[in-house]
């Protein structure tokens, strides 16, 4: 059911971890929907020199943090707010439709991260004024996904 | 060890050796239409009585009492329907559980859609029905009692015996979808009270797609599907010559050596319940601790998701099954753990490992050493072992 990519970065999963001295947190997902996502970025003049994560989630998801993870890891906030879920899953070379909502997952991580460097460091970010990283991330699914 | 590690048995079990060889002539020589009136067709029909007798010696019922179907799902559906569609003058009140399998619980909304009412009874934390709870639920309305003999899941047996007695004496008549107790419990339908009993050949080393109803000799009810007089005018269509042989067979096997099977299961799931609970912490065995199939382990891992845990096991060449939403299909998890009371971030952790006639003291150890490993290397990635270890 999985693509050959998301059983690699499920087997050896990318930037696994925490950042102790972070400059921003994110955490999205819920246990009872079985899924969370913890973000966890160093920022230095604008790029995100480090990034780490931990997931409590199947196995898209692990994979899915594995790869957007590796997708922002040395890029410019800019490029990080830029990554789209379904650049996630596009680069996992495509998810089950059911999985969908963890691209989306992996992509609010990022922002939910984000958010908090932005708030800790004064910080403007353009793009996450209407960010809501409370959702889930399964009503951000279209239908067509479905 | 190089093998793969098949712990699915719940799921269905491979077809064995003397039953196969049972099977095989009526793909080929002995093809004919048990409805035709020479050798070749009257030969089949031969082999389908003899099926018919083994099925009914296995549950101490009549051999005009089985009526053979296409596997467990149609055998709950007609049980259902069509005890339903021919007493609905009596009342229009069913009573099931909600940890039933899926072709009863999906019946059940069917026919609450065709107007009859439907009581689900709750069960308590090891899966267990409360006989005062039926009682009380039953009406001047209730036609039907349907309740599990032993559920898929967590394995837990109900107390059926007790469940027939309240049925008789009520005069409401008693369905036990016994798909996963078959092979695994001798079952007496007589002593038991029990009218209608679906049942499954491949949960017990016969064919998939083969099943049968027992139905108590005198209980009316309506057939499910139409056509031609097989099965005494009440299952139209032309017999399933082999799998019926291969359902006769099996059958007969799983109660030659039921002592014997249940003896080396209930020796091996101890041991692997033991092993778990000695080296992995925050876990917890879901469905009641005796009353329970001989195969069963069901368990959860605290903090970790149960598609992951079976990806993980499948990399290792184990094959297990799992109650979380993502090996679903859905956003819940297994409606059995939530009957049983368990929170959903708990149920989505679920692990059931399911032993068969195959397995062996080596492939326990062997699994439950790899599940050490895969357990930790998945909480290591979970926030949420992170916030206990923080609480400690």
């Amino acid at each position: 059911m999985y693509s050959e990519k998301v059983m690699e970065h499920f087997r050896n999963p990318r930037n696994v971890g925490e950042i102790l001295d972070a400059d921003g947190i994110g955490e999205v997902g819920n246990a009872k929907c079985g899924d969370i996502m913890k973000m966890y970025l160093k920022v230095n003049d604008g790029i995100i020199e480090d990034v780490k994560f931990k997931t409590f989630g199947c196995g898209s998801a692990i994979a899915s943090s594995s790869m957007a993870t590796e997708l922002i890891k040395g890029k410019s906030i800019e490029e990080a707010m830029g990554l789209t879920n379904k650049a996630v899953a596009e680069a996992l070379d495509g998810l089950p439709p059911i999985k969908m909502h963890c691209s989306v997952l992996a992509e609010q991580a990022i922002k939910a991260a984000l958010l908090d460097y932005s708030k800790k460091h004064n910080v403007h970010i353009d793009g996450l004024e209407d960010f809501d990283f409370e959702e889930d991330g399964h009503e951000n699914v279209d239908d067509e996904d479905i | 060890m190089s093998k793969y590690i098949y712990m699915d048995n719940s799921a269905t079990t491979p077809v064995k050796k003397k039953v196969l060889d049972e099977m095989i002539p009526y793909f080929t020589e002995n093809f004919g239409n048990p409805s035709s009136i020479y050798s070749l067709g009257s030969n089949s029909k031969v082999a389908v009585e003899k099926a018919r007798e083994q099925v009914a010696r296995a549950l101490g019922a009549d051999k005009n009492e089985i009526y053979f179907t296409a596997g467990g799902s149609e055998s709950d559906n007609w049980a259902l329907k069509g005890i339903a569609s021919k007493h609905k003058n009596k009342g229009n009140h069913i009573i099931t559980t909600k940890i039933e399998h899926h072709a009863v619980l999906h019946t059940c909304e069917y026919l609450h859609k065709n107007g009859f009412e439907i009581t689900y009874l709750n069960v308590d934390k090891d899966g267990l029905i409360d006989l005062k709870e039926l009682e009380s639920a039953i009406t001047d309305k209730t036609i039907l009692i349907s309740i599990m003999f032993a559920n898929n899941e967590i394995g837990t047996i109900q107390p059926i015996k007790e469940i027939g007695e309240i049925a008789k004496s009520k005069n409401i008549i008693f369905h036990t979808d016994a798909v996963q107790a078959i092979g695994n419990v001798r079952i007496d339908v007589k002593e038991l009270n029990i009218d209608l009993l679906s049942l499954s050949a491949h949960k017990f080393y016969g064919p998939k797609g083969m099943g049968a109803l027992y139905i108590r000799k005198g209980l009316q009810i309506d057939p499910l599907i139409a056509g031609g007089g097989q099965e005494r005018n009440k299952r139209a269509g032309t017999e399933n010559v082999p799998g019926i042989v291969g359902l006769g067979k099996a059958i007969e096997l799983a109660y030659e050596n039921l002592e014997e099977h249940n003896e080396k299961l209930i020796k091996l799931r101890e041991r692997l319940i033991n092993g778990i609970q000695e080296n992995i912490k925050y876990t917890r065995i879901n469905g009641h601790r005796t009353k329970r199939l001989p195969g069963n382990v069901n368990v959860c891992f605290e903090f970790i998701e149960g598609e992951s845990l079976l990806l993980s096991l499948d990399i290792e060449g184990i094959a297990g099954s799992s109650g979380s939403a993502c090996t679903s299909g859905s956003l819940d998890p297994s409606h059995v753990l939530l009957a049983i009371g368990l929170p959903h971030e708990i149920a989505h952790g679920s692990l059931r490992l399911s032993l068969g006639d195959f397995n062996t003291e080596e492939e326990v150890d062997y699994v439950i050493a790899k599940l050490v490993k895969i357990v930790d290397r998945l909480r290591n990635m979970s926030p949420l072992y992170d916030k206990i270890k923080e609480a400690k």
